[in-house]
């Protein structure tokens, strides 16, 4: 099982350690080539990186259309390929040769590059994720700062978007996207902070090891309580940072027709579908690594685990969006503010007062 | 694993132009929500450079707090101010002669300094995780000036709470 286990981090090797000897053949300057080298690498991982993130959110579309048929007594899509499994792609073919719209009076750029900006953080997080055994882009010590960091940015984006679109369902949409996306992710940070207090580091990998051992009975889902509510609260604020339908109010189509993504056509608002894929797909990774153990399990190798793991999570976010109506305004940020924050902060001064006690026991 | 130099450079020089880029467009859109966005994009870059320069976690915090923060309360400043949003706004105004010279002072007074210090290189590296180190000082030398700044923050959030609410 090692060599599975292995067998990225070794094709990584490999392919850096052949292309060093490619170089040496051109007799170039020592730093010449080893920037070289690492610019290359670099320039691969990011590949790697972004069609393994194509390849899960079109997944993840599939899964989403087949699941809500399910629960609503439908079929779903069957005719593109077997069980309707190339259907996603036939929707990208379909996305791109569509017109792009622009509306009158927008603001160009701005309309422009909101969803560009919107994909900014996905793609930023993917990079700090360790996928498996040795299997991290970026090994940042500060890892969940960063996905905190980064994920701000997609609001940016969002309430552009809103603004760019020069139509008062856009901008309505984008402010309330922005409100609950700001809201949302007061609870979500404050419910990682028991889990830096916990492993007393911030990097991804060290929190990953944490959790290894005991048949996983070291995840912090069962060390109960601190561990469990905040993985409760995480998972109820993350849905909510994503805007999945419990929570769609920025684009609840029964009041402002679809809110900042309203005059969006072809492309550009099949990168705002995409990103919103994109982020559920990311949220889910990481409450499998922060929660769930990440990578660490038996037998299999890591990747497999830890993707088990997310799709665990995505399967219970679709199952909540299909059977769960829309919430008004009020409720949406009542429960944010009055229920989640509270029970997250006094989550973390539970894991303040437990965590010497369960040290001096020896635990 | 430490970057090759060329790299290093490379990084530097690119995220530089981002920077004075996004601050070129924040001074001369017409628009405010044009020239938000221009200062966003000149905050990320300078998170780049400090990502160049090895500083992680000062730029995690650039991108949390100026990025994430303080640029969605400058858009949302723009939206409910009236007539802000207007799509062409004269970006100056008469005082524009002693601005330009105020700022051309500023940078001459800053050129001076950055070229008069003798900078010297460190050539010890810094060890280890230096996080738990800031922590610890924050909790203990500075602990008071970090509970001033808390309380300080506290005030300013009850304020606005107070202001909201008439």
């Amino acid at each position: 099982m090692d060599f599975f286990d292995n067998i990225f981090t070794n094709i990584y090797a490999w392919l850096a350690f052949w292309l060093h000897e490619l170089l040496m053949g051109w007799n170039l300057p020592k730093d010449v080539e080893s920037a070289l080298v690492s610019a290359i690498m670099i320039i691969l991982v990011i590949i790697v990186i972004i069609l393994w993130m194509v390849l899960m959110v079109l997944i993840l579309i599939w899964l989403e259309r087949k699941n809500a048929a399910r629960i609503q007594d439908r079929v779903g899509p069957n005719r593109v390929g077997p069980w309707g499994l190339l259907q996603p792609v036939a929707d990208t073919i379909k996305m791109l040769i569509k017109e792009d719209i622009l509306p009158e009076n927008a603001d160009r750029f701005v309309h422009t590059i909101a969803p560009m900006i919107v994909m900014m953080p996905p793609v930023l997080m993917f990079a700090v994720i360790p996928w498996g055994k040795g299997m991290v882009p970026v090994d940042l010590n500060i890892g969940v700062l960063w996905i905190i960091a980064v994920a701000s940015i997609g609001t940016i984006g969002v309430f552009l978007g809103g603004y760019g679109s020069n139509n008062k369902y856009s901008l309505l949409g984008g402010m309330r996207a922005v409100a609950q996306m700001v809201s949302y992710e007061i609870p979500q940070v404050l419910t990682i902070v028991p889990i830096v207090l916990m492993v007393g580091s911030m990097s991804l990998v060290k929190i990953n090891e944490a959790q290894s051992g005991w048949f996983g009975m070291q995840w912090f889902v069962f060390a109960f309580p601190v561990g469990t509510i905040a993985f409760v609260v995480y998972y109820l604020s993350a849905l909510a940072e994503v805007g999945r339908t419990p929570f769609d109010i920025p684009e609840g189509e029964s009041e402002i027709v679809a809110g900042y993504m309203t005059e969006y056509s072809g492309m550009k608002w099949a990168l705002f579908y995409l990103a919103e894929y994109f982020n559920f797909f990311i949220v889910c990774v990481i409450g499998a690594t922060l929660f769930l153990g990440g990578w660490n399990g038996p037998i299999l190798p890591g990747y497999v685990w830890l993707v088990a793991k997310t799709y665990a999570l995505v399967l219970l976010g679709m199952w909540i969006r299909m059977t769960w109506p829309r919430f008004r305004v009020d409720q949406l940020m009542n429960f944010a503010w009055k229920v989640l924050v509270p029970i997250a902060l006094v989550n973390i001064v539970l894991a303040g007062v437990a965590l010497p006690i369960f040290k001096m026991i020896g635990f | 694993m430490s970057t090759p130099l060329v790299l290093t450079y490379v990084g530097f020089f690119v995220m530089a132009a981002i920077t004075l880029g996004g601050a070129l467009m924040a001074v001369s859109a017409r628009n405010l929500i044009r020239a938000a966005l221009g200062l966003i994009i000149a905050l990320i870059g300078i998170a780049g450079i400090y990502f160049v320069l090895e500083a992680e976690f000062v730029a995690v915090v650039q991108i949390l707090v100026y990025v994430g923060a303080i640029s969605i309360l400058i858009l949302f400043a723009v939206m409910l101010t009236r007539g802000l949003m207007k799509r062409d706004l004269p970006a100056q105004n008469a005082q524009w002669i002693a601005a330009a010279f105020i700022s051309l002072a500023m940078f001459a007074a800053l050129l001076y300094v950055a070229l008069s210090t003798n900078w010297r290189a460190v050539e010890t590296q810094v060890a280890g995780d230096l996080i738990p180190k800031l922590g610890t000082e924050l909790m203990t030398t500075y602990l008071l000036p970090f509970e001033a700044v808390s309380l300080l923050l506290l005030a300013a959030l009850v304020g606005a709470i107070v202001i909201a609410r008439e």
